[in-house]
């Protein structure tokens, strides 16, 4: 486990005016004690992370980064999130809409786990089946997916064998 | 690109010994149902399932395969109940697919199921306390003609090895030459395809026979130096329905005709097979051709369905050896 520290999580450097005059500031953000933080989201799914976390409705405290530099990916986004902790169900869901963004969970301001979340094998309910003649948009059920290619983001229906790009796929 | 991996499925699916797609079955399981199915080609009248009662649900209508499940079950001693129209189901009022199921378990050993909608026989199997048998679900899976298909490929050249198999016609949506092509994976086949664009095999399926080793070869013409290479001719119906582009029907029709000159180079153990029914894609002077297999074929359809009945029921091949209630 990698135990990156709490503060570490703040300190994305963010050009400012000044920096764009060749200096460069931290942009500050207050170390959470107790919460999750939510790295690595690709920019243009930020809104439906926060749409499928129901983050509008949370009373505690969010933070959104939008657009940061990211040595990995560019530009990145990031959501930290006060006072609570995420599902497995809620994770699954998640690595449907943004695969690979990475998991901070934080406990009186140490990172006690940090990991990838990565599509699981098999999605149990999750999303739709986008053939309309499957059973399972006809039935009362859930639906069932198995992952085929992690890579490609590849899913194929358990039911009608219908594969789907995880990327267009419509959440239940 | 992986178009089944069924194993999760298939453990479960095997413990209730449902028959739900023929990719869930090793080389050894198709062999066994095979010599099954020989039993029955030698014995066909029997009362193995003497007090056993088989349900044919057919959602969808389809004559030729209930027909063929039905007489199946009536020549070992079973009987049937079902319906062979959806409309006088519940189904119209609303019931769904597992309301049915599970009523119809109450009264049945074991239930043959044609639906309209895919994934419909293995949702039924995951919920039905007995043995589901797919006849059909949408353009989903044929399992059963595929046993069919095997079994008439082996009966007419004694193996199903390392033969060269033609398939003809509408590859894009024929879900039986789907069935096929899966099915020979463990048998080191060589498949040629012969088809208008519009009705291709589709790239997944050529993807899998990449992945499994398989062969393949596409050809654009159709004639008796073609087929002079094939010890299976896999025909099937170019359906004009198919076609978005009706200039392209009208262009490509008789193209994928089989007509009895095309045979004069034909091997002597090459049989001509189709899944019925037929229109005008076989002229007809080729039904008295020695090459001409399509109507055993069918009758074939009968010992493959006793078969796949008595394994689901738990009926040995041992059993059927046995077997002392032949008529």
């Amino acid at each position: 486990m990698d135990m990156t520290t709490n503060s570490q999580l703040h300190t994305t450097p963010l050009p400012t005016r000044e920096g764009q005059g060749g200096g460069s500031r931290s942009l500050i953000v207050s170390a959470l004690d107790h919460g999750t933080v939510i790295d690595h989201i690709p920019c243009d799914r930020l809104f439906e992370v926060i749409n499928l976390l129901h983050l509008d409705q949370m009373t505690s405290k969010v933070t959104i980064g939008f657009n940061l530099k990211s040595h990995k990916m560019g530009t990145k986004s990031i959501i930290k999130i006060a006072d609570r902790f995420f599902t497995d169900e809620e994770l699954n869901q998640l690595s449907v809409v943004a695969p690979n963004v990475t998991l901070v969970i934080i406990r009186d301001y140490e990172v006690v786990e940090k990991r990838p979340v990565v599509l699981p094998d098999e999605l149990h309910g999750i999303v739709h089946c986008d053939n309309p003649k499957c059973i399972t948009n006809n039935e009362p059920m859930a639906t069932h997916f198995h992952v085929v290619d992690k890579q490609q983001g590849i899913i194929r229906c358990h039911y009608c064998n219908h594969e789907q790009d995880i990327k267009n796929v419509k959440l239940v | 690109m992986q178009i089944f991996n069924t194993e999760g499925s298939c453990a479960r699916a095997f413990m209730n010994r449902s028959f739900v797609t023929i990719a869930d079955h090793s080389r050894e399981k198709i062999e066994y149902l095979i010599r099954m199915a020989q039993e029955f080609e030698r014995h066909p009248n029997r009362l193995l399932l003497q007090g056993r009662v088989v349900a044919t649900l057919f959602f969808e209508p389809s004559t030729r395969t209930r027909l063929s499940f039905e007489t199946a079950a009536n020549r070992l001693g079973a009987r049937v109940i079902g319906f062979a129209d959806p409309k006088v189901t519940s189904g119209t009022k609303g019931e769904t697919l597992k309301d049915t199921i599970m009523m119809v378990s109450n009264y049945a050993d074991v239930i043959v199921m044609r639906h309209y909608l895919e994934g419909a026989a293995r949702y039924a199997s995951e919920i039905a306390p007995v043995p589901i048998i797919n006849a059909g679900d949408g353009a989903n899976q044929h399992p059963s003609q595929t046993m069919l298909d095997l079994y008439t490929i082996n009966q007419t050249q004694g193996t199903l090895d390392n033969l060269n198999i033609y398939l003809v016609g509408d590859l894009k949506y024929g879900r039986t030459v789907h069935s096929l092509l899966m099915a020979m994976r463990h048998f080191n086949p060589t498949f040629h395809f012969i088809a208008p664009d519009e009705l291709a095999m589709p790239e997944p399926y050529k993807q899998y026979c990449s992945e499994h080793g398989i062969r393949y070869v596409e050809h654009q013409d159709f004639d008796a130096d073609v087929i002079a290479g094939a010890d299976i001719l896999y025909m099937t119906r170019v359906q004009r329905e198919r076609f978005t582009d009706l200039m392209e029907y009208e262009r490509v029709k008789d193209r994928y005709l089989l007509k009895l000159d095309m045979l004069s180079k034909a091997r002597d153990n090459m049989r001509i097979l189709h899944p019925l029914p037929r229109v005008n894609e076989i002229e007809y002077a080729i039904d008295d051709d020695p090459h001409a297999y399509y109507f055993q074929q069918a009758r074939n359809g009968l010992y493959a369905r006793q078969a796949i009945i008595c394994d689901s029921l738990g009926i040995t091949l041992e059993d059927i050896m046995e077997d002392r209630t032949i008529i």
